[in-house]
């Protein structure tokens, strides 16, 4: 099937067969590698991206859903050499270890901020509730996104 | 302004932000599954549906004539590449059985997730599609899921073996004989305690990856793999396949976590490699969180008894413990070694007399095989100690704390030489036991517990103390050969100072997460006065850093910063040499302080390193004796584990009606002798305290008894989110290691192993009022419920 989509500004005129996901797309079709899939039951959050500017997972997508609209992906993030205030939040409080949760955990922290500017702890761990971490146990991934909410207010 | 004024600020020390970050938070890491291999062919592994079955027949015709597939075998078709069996690096005692298995089944698949059959097809799910075709009839056998009825061989997996137990393996210490038989007829208390193990699944969340890129006409062979062990992985697959160890070369790209469940030789990195032999094409496989769950190895699974002896004030006088290890369906690398890393804690943190009596029988079942999993025996270990201990508490009638400031090794017996005659390097059990307490508050809460555990209170305080030593830094290779372990714990760094006077360092140990970039460049930089930018730190790849031992066992910075660290002082001993010759002066006479080499005393008569560094490159002027460029080349072998420490406090609320446990509040007071950088320290502990609350609380590999795994998904696999967790308070004492040129002990495994018996502890403590004596993990609301219903009908069996 023929799809277009906007990915990180640039439009993809594409042809995917029906059941590919999105996470596919972008990862296999256009070789962006920053996306991750951690599991087959949409329950981990590693592919987290945004579609017309929400946090989805997108192994729970297909590619064919996502034509004609807008996609962000990690990569999108960082503009010349600089990184988004959520990637220097994390840099900054150790939000990461392995860092393969990481591109979705951003993805889906600045979607948390989107929708709640000024979240409490306890709501940016309901927030994160889709997205698990086996490595930082959540500590500094909570810092971070609270680092960042406030370093927007300040 | 003097020399001291001038001197830059140290980085050792200080929070330094990760220079592995800005890669990771931007895509630009690549994790195995992202290096584009034109041309590869994806291999797809049909995995037996029995726990134990007799494969009758595989017949992979269908799958063969499905566009895209390439090749499709049986596990008879492939015999002919396998030189030896999967490799088990740890045979623990010379009549150990270890029943020879393959990467693809031949006659027998001994549990669910077995490899069958395999297809090769020029497209991933093309592959998974294919697989669905392949035939394989089966003759069911009875499954082997419990261990006690695995000992009694009614069903016996292995006919070569003969029988279901893999090995005995004793550590018996008496002062004289028969002293633990008198500690236990002389003592006033006397505890006697069972606990279960649970197995766990490591679940790391990049599932695991490989490639192999051959080079037919070349002969070498590279394997890229999401592994912890490149340099292990390069010896196993030549000896395995035969073939020639220079002409293989392993690379560990970005790795997503490993936890030990990476620390292996895995069925599919042999059959990628053996096939794109075979085949002469490059060969990837990318694992599925299903398969992960059945094919990754496994944590845990222990049934521990262990009795303590203790005098009329509970001073333990002797530990007995018996012990029965869950092997799974074959030994995988280290397999049975596991039991034994954790046989020399049962004491734990405490002084006990020379009588201590371990034994542990291990066996085989028909469920994936165990290995190594985050702390590896050391948290089976410390629970089991640490359970009892408050067991040991509540038949005193004194607090848990109490009791176990009155057991600690004291500041003043270091170094400590233990009942098994191995030397505990240092240690400060009660300082960091009441910095602890201090944190949590401890006599407010205990205070605060007497008010709200009254009779009718549905809402009960629990407060878990666990004190806890790590035993990390695998290791000296001569205690590793008294351990019948077929390697050795050194490691390998190379220090290079390149003509510009930027560093490369080349280390042996493999990072997936734990910043090693970062803290080697720390130490680099304050050894030798340059700026930790300037130092790139090299590791993962068998080509670059041949030589090495990898990562676990919170052994890297122990065994392999060090090495980095003597490295460097051999560099600048070389140096020195030639500063004295252009300065002019003997090499005693200089100083080296920041970068720069002045004689004693006249510290105009000065050069730094960078002119050093370009002398020693263009090789113009050196002194007599003295090879071109500045590098030094380290193996280091440390004379001892190293032992870290501390004390865990956890604080929990218990409803009574639901049995949700809460926890209040998380203390964890480590003891890693110098920290390098405090920031990944703390987080080496959030993420372990999180890990070993998991086990407590949540985690369980759950088998029916055809022996499937009944949860083998991320959905049903309750690893915690963010919202099933609290923040953990951090606090450190700081006792350096006096065994190794910096001080530090490791950190890897310390928050795992202290958790669980904090968390369970602190259930236990909260509804003792209701008669509860013990717990079965995960403490579940289902299991913390029906163990309160069975408590107050007059049984106390902890939900077993
Ligand atoms: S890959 Fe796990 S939720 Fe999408
Ligand atoms: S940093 Fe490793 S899984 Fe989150």
């Amino acid at each position: 099937m023929q799809i277009s989509v906007t990915v990180n500004g640039t439009t993809h005129e594409s042809d995917v067969e029906p059941r590919t996901l999105l996470v596919h797309y972008v990862r296999e079709n256009l070789g962006l590698t920053g996306t991750n899939i951690g599991c087959d039951t949409s329950s981990c959050g590693a592919c987290t991206l945004h579609l017309d500017g929400e946090a989805v997972k997108s192994c729970t997508v297909l590619a064919v859903q996502a034509d004609g609209q807008r996609v962000d992906t990690i990569e999108s993030l960082a503009i010349d050499g600089v990184l988004h205030p959520m990637q220097q939040a994390f840099m900054e409080n150790h939000g990461l270890q392995c860092g393969y949760c990481t591109p979705g955990m951003v993805m889906a922290s600045i979607g948390l901020l989107n929708e709640n500017p000024n979240p409490t702890e306890q709501q940016v761990r309901l927030g994160l509730e889709g997205n698990l971490c086996r490595c930082t146990g959540y500590h500094n991934i909570v810092k971070s996104v609270l680092a960042c909410a406030k370093g927007a207010h300040s | 302004m003097s020399i001291t004024e001038e001197r830059r600020a140290a980085v050792i020390g200080t929070p330094m932000l990760r220079r592995e970050d800005p890669a990771l938070l931007t895509g630009e890491a690549k994790f195995t599954n992202d290096i584009p291999i034109p041309g590869a062919l994806y291999l797809g592994v049909l995995r037996s549906p029995y726990a134990h079955a007799k494969i009758l027949s595989v017949d992979v015709s269908a799958a063969m004539a499905f566009p895209g597939v390439v090749a499709a075998y049986g596990g008879a078709d492939l015999t002919a590449l396998w030189a030896a069996p999967m490799p088990c690096a740890w045979p623990v005692t010379a009549d150990m059985k270890n029943p020879p298995h393959y990467p693809v089944a031949v006659d027998k698949a001994c549990y669910a997730g077995d490899a069958v059959a395999v297809v090769l097809a020029n497209d991933d799910r093309v592959a998974h599609d294919a697989l669905e075709l392949i035939d394989v009839r089966y003759e069911a056998l009875p499954a082997v899921i419990d261990l006690e009825e695995a000992l009694s061989d009614r069903v016996v997996i292995h006919a070569g073996a003969g029988t279901n137990k893999a090995y005995t393996w004793d550590l018996k210490c008496e002062s004289h004989e028969g002293a633990v038989d008198e500690a236990f007829a002389a003592a006033t208390h006397h505890v006697k305690e069972r606990y279960i193990q649970q197995r766990l699944l490591p679940m790391f969340m990049e599932p695991r990856a490989c490639a192999a890129v051959p080079q037919p006409f070349g002969g070498d062979m590279t394997l890229y793999s999401s592994t912890q062990i490149p340099h292990i992985l390069k010896v196993m697959t030549a000896l395995t396949l035969g073939i020639p160890e220079q002409q293989m070369r392993v690379v560990a790209p970005a790795v997503g976590g490993g936890f030990g469940g990476k620390l292996n030789v895995y069925a599919e990195e042999l059959l990628c490699v053996a096939l794109s032999r075979k085949l002469g094409v490059p060969v990837r496989w990318n694992e599925e969180r299903a398969e992960n769950a059945m094919s990754t190895i496994h944590g845990r699974g222990q049934i521990q008894d262990i009795e303590l002896a203790a005098d009329a004030d509970g001073k333990l006088t002797a530990v007995r413990v018996r012990l029965i290890a869950d092997m799974g369906a074959y030994l995988q690398l280290v397999t049975p070694g596991v039991p034994l890393l954790g046989a020399f804690l049962y004491a734990g943190v405490y002084d006990l007399p020379v009588a201590y009596d371990f034994s542990c029988t291990s066996v085989f079942t028909t469920m994936t095989p165990t290995d190594a999993y985050r702390g590896a025996g050391r948290p089976e270990a410390t629970y089991a100690i640490e359970r009892a201990m408050d067991s040991l508490a509540a038949k005193l009638g004194i607090d848990p704390l109490e009791l176990r400031k009155r057991n600690f090794i004291r500041k003043d017996q270091y170094p400590y030489t233990a009942f098994s005659g191995l030397t505990y390097d240092s240690g400060d059990h009660l300082a960091a036991a009441e910095k602890a307490a201090e944190l949590v508050g401890y006599e407010a809460l205990r205070a605060q517990q007497a008010t709200q555990n009254v009779d009718a209170g549905t809402k009960r305080l629990g407060i878990g103390v666990s004190s806890y030593f790590e035993m990390c830094g695998l290791a000296p290779s001569r205690v590793l050969a008294s351990l019948n372990y077929s390697a050795g714990g050194w490691e390998a760094a190379t220090v290079r100072i390149l003509a510009t006077n930027k560093i490369q360092v080349v280390t042996g140990a493999t990072p997936h997460g734990q910043g090693h970039v970062t803290s080697w460049s720390m130490i680099v930089a304050d050894k030798l006065g340059v700026a930790p930018e300037d130092v790139d730190v090299l590791h993962s790849d068998t080509a670059i850093s041949p030589l090495g031992l990898d990562t676990y066992g919170s052994r890297s910075l122990v065994v392999g910063g060090v090495a980095i660290a003597m490295a460097c002082d051999r560099v600048i001993d070389k140096a020195r040499k030639i500063a004295a010759h252009q300065l002019e002066a003997a090499p005693e006479d200089l100083d080296f302080i920041d970068g720069t080499f002045s004689v004693k005393g006249s510290p105009d008569r000065a050069t730094p390193l960078a002119a050093i560094a370009f002398a020693a490159f263009t090789a113009h002027d050196l002194p007599e004796g003295v090879e071109p460029n500045l590098e030094a080349h380290v193996t280091y072998d440390p004379p001892n584990f190293s032992w870290p420490f501390g004390t865990h406090i956890c604080v929990v609320e218990v409803d009574t009606e639901t049995g949700h446990v809460d926890i209040l509040k998380y203390v964890a007071v480590d003891d890693c002798g110098v920290q390098i950088n405090p920031m990944i320290v703390d987080g080496q502990v959030h993420g372990g305290v999180v890990q070993g609350l998991a086990q407590a609380l949540y985690e369980v590999a759950s088998y029916d008894e055809n022996g499937n795994l009944r949860n083998g998904s991320l959905a049903e696999y309750l690893v915690p989110a963010a919202s099933d967790v609290p923040s953990v308070t951090t606090g450190h004492t700081v006792t350096p290691s006096p065994t190794n040129l910096l001080g530090v002990k490791g950190i890897g495994e310390a928050g795992t192993i202290g958790a669980a018996p904090a968390v369970i502890n602190a259930v236990v403590d909260a509804l003792s009022g209701l008669g509860v004596t013990d717990m079965m993990m995960p403490a579940s609301p289902m299991t913390v419920w029906n163990t309160i219903k069975a408590a107050q009908a007059g049984s106390t069996t902890g939900g077993k």
